[in-house]
């Protein structure tokens, strides 16, 4: 008799998602002339290459595989049905008509903008199942875990004969979404704009690409963080200036990055005026976690900027981009490499601040992009706007933040959110209670879809003032300094003369002038662009504005 | 239209006339002159109805920290809080 026995087992296959590729790859094989398939083919192949359950992603941020999707929206569901669908920003009427027609019920995703109103009313008719809301970069880490791809549904600009592809300015999360197939044994099929013999450069190898078909027209793609300075208000411009003053000088921000929108763009428009009388120059504002937004121009031709690594391309400004490679990360062939991913990534660990804006905000400084009957999501705001509790390089600004003297005190970094007390038509942001959270109960989320919360945030900006909120000792004293800032609204309505003075006193609130900063410059002409005319004129022509911004 | 009108107490008069703002969908504009009777005397004339408590909130904030004797005529145009707020800290920069 032997001590040691091998237990019974019976034989299993280690390679089920190979075998199973190899078998659907095969389907199609009469088609394919080398990893080429006729367009004319496109929607058969999906309904063959794919089966019901299968989670499926559909590449759509900035730029969108909107032949693949609107292909997809034409299967047939007694075929296809019941996919899982793994996209980033649901932006187009295609991707809702995939749901319509019952081809995919559950999705995971990040970001709803535009079509956040029939995201809401498909979830409410049972057309639609979330699974979670996510940011960017949170939907590709899961990509990798609990969301592994059975087959990807990506764009690119080019692809040769071999099928190597050129990603282009707008590379974006392309290669995180290919990997988390490629080398799983998941599909990889790709819509190009262009079938060339010779690529600009290779930013994916062909053999990690399975299918690539011609569209029919290019890619769709959005210059989602292009804001017009024409439509700067100079509330804004005085917002911008005790940001500048009262957060960026005072704390020595040098790596940065900005949300989308005006509050953010007029600051960029101030460092080459303001910022330079203020000689701050070479001496905040250098590193920068951004798309290559054209307000940026003046403050890069005014020599403030170092470097801007970006999660995607803006429309318009391939060439000024081109002429300008020690400032952005581009290919040898002078077009812009992005790469969503790493540069989160870098938004996360390598930031000494962030700065947005928000909807919404409660009297704890929670905020929410997630309004009554929408349902938006929020993009990378969540990870961009948060503190990095795994960093352990500092800087003089991450430094700047320790208010206690323990011997294992760590730094901080600058989350800032930057807000009008009122909206346009008198509608108020700060209130007692967010929508999100019936937003969240109505759509039987587990928890309410808080874009970021209260304790995250180091300090708010509104046209009143700064709560340097990460000085606050305890909940009261920050709501009483959210409240101090928070001008006649509900939750602004709430502070005394009494205690807000205190708040001065203590150096958690300062008003315009505890700063240095006098309203009655905040005039339009500080800005060091008004028009999206000026920001050509500051390129030297290089930067072409996209149609619906040109009044010229 | 909406007429507003609202009188606070004041301590010193206004040193000077003023002008600021703009006649402007979501703007506003001020007027500014110095009064002899310790008091500010404001008066609104807006295009939007309905916001009288909020004006009140917002005149009731200001006048806490200024103390000119003035009478600031006030011509709106859908500004907001926050508009109002520093067209009103503009058109008493250096006046007190």
């Amino acid at each position: 008799m032997s001590l040691a026995t091998t237990p019974e087992i019976a034989p299993r296959s280690w390679a089920n998602r190979r075998e199973g590729k190899r078998r659907k790859l095969a389907q199609i094989e009469p088609w394919m002339n080398g990893k080429i398939l006729p367009g004319r083919y496109i929607i058969e192949a999906l309904e063959r290459l794919l089966a019901p359950g299968d989670k499926v992603v559909i590449e759509s941020a900035q730029k969108a595989a909107d032949f693949l999707s609107r292909s997809l929206a034409k299967a047939n569901p007694k075929i296809l049905h019941d996919l899982h669908i793994i996209i980033a920003a649901i932006s187009r009427p295609d991707h809702l008509a995939i749901f319509e027609q019952g081809i995919a019920r559950r999705v995971d995703f990040s970001f709803a903008g535009p079509q956040s109103l029939r995201v809401a009313q498909m979830v409410e008719d049972g057309q639609m199942e979330i699974g979670s809301f996510h940011t960017y970069v949170e939907l590709s880490a899961r990509m990798f875990v609990d969301l592994i791809p059975n087959a990807v549904l990506v764009c690119a600009q080019m692809a040769d004969r071999e099928g190597n592809l050129y990603t282009g300015a707008n590379t974006e999360e392309t290669p995180a979404i290919i990997e988390a197939a490629a080398f799983r044994d998941g599909l990889v099929i790709v819509q190009v704009n262009q079938l060339v013999d010779t690529l600009p450069r290779v930013d994916i190898p062909a053999g990690w690409v399975d299918v690539i078909v011609e569209a029919d027209r290019p890619f769709a793609m959005e210059p989602i963080q292009t804001r017009d300075p024409g439509e700067i208000k100079e509330l804004q411009v005085l917002t911008a200036m005790m940001v500048i003053r009262g957060i960026y000088e005072r704390h020595q921000v040098i790596s940065l990055n900005h949300g989308v929108g005006f509050d953010t763009a007029a600051v960029e428009l101030l460092l080459p005026t303001y910022g330079t009388q203020l000689g701050l120059r070479g001496k905040i504002c250098r590193n920068w976690v951004l798309n290559p937004q054209p307000t940026l121009i003046p403050a890069i031709e005014s020599g403030w900027v170092e470097s801007v690594h970006s999660f995607g391309n803006e429309a318009g400004m391939e060439q000024y981009i081109a002429a300008r490679p020690d400032i952005f990360f581009t290919g040898r062939d002078g077009s812009l490499r992005s790469n969503r991913v790493f540069c989160q990534l870098a938004g996360l660990y390598a930031m000494d601040l962030f700065i947005g804006s928000t909807l919404q905000m409660d009297g704890d400084a929670n905020s929410s992009t997630v309004t009554r009957g929408r349902i938006a999501g929020f993009g990378g705001a969540p990870n961009l706007g948060s503190d990095a509790s795994g960093r352990r390089h500092s800087t003089p600004a991450w430094l700047s933040l320790i208010t206690s003297d323990s011997p294992t005190v760590r730094g901080r970094k600058l989350v800032v959110q930057v807000v009008q007390t009122f909206k346009a038509g008198g509608v108020p942001t700060f209130v007692e209670s967010l929508d999100a959270v019936e937003v969240g109960k109505a759509a039987n989320l587990p928890i309410a879809p808080v874009m970021i919360y209260g304790d995250e945030i180091s300090h708010l900006v509104t046209e009143e003032g700064i709560a340097y909120l990460y000085k606050a000792e305890g909940i009261e004293e920050r709501r009483a300094a959210v409240s101090a800032v928070a001008g006649v609204t509900s939750v602004g309505l709430k502070a005394t003369a009494k205690r807000t003075a205190e708040l001065r006193c203590k150096g958690l609130v300062a008003f315009p002038e505890d700063l240095g900063v006098r309203p009655s410059e905040a005039t339009r002409s500080l800005l060091s662009a008004r028009s999206m005319k000026d920001l050509v004129t500051w390129s030297g022509g290089l930067y072409q504005p996209p149609a619906r911004f040109r009044s010229w | 239209m909406e007429k507003l009108s609202f009188e606070y107490p004041a301590s010193a008069k206004a040193s000077r006339k003023a002008h600021v703002g703009v006649v402007g969908s979501g703007d506003l504009e001020i007027l500014l002159e110095p009064s002899d009777d310790a008091k500010a005397h404001v008066t609104v004339l807006t295009s939007v109805t309905g916001f009288q408590s909020t004006w009140k909130a917002v005149l009731d904030r200001f006048f806490e920290r200024y103390q000119g004797a003035a009478r600031i005529d006030i011509h709106d145009f859908g500004a907001t809080p926050g508009t109002v707020t520093m067209r009103l800290q503009q058109v008493v920069e250096g006046n007190k």
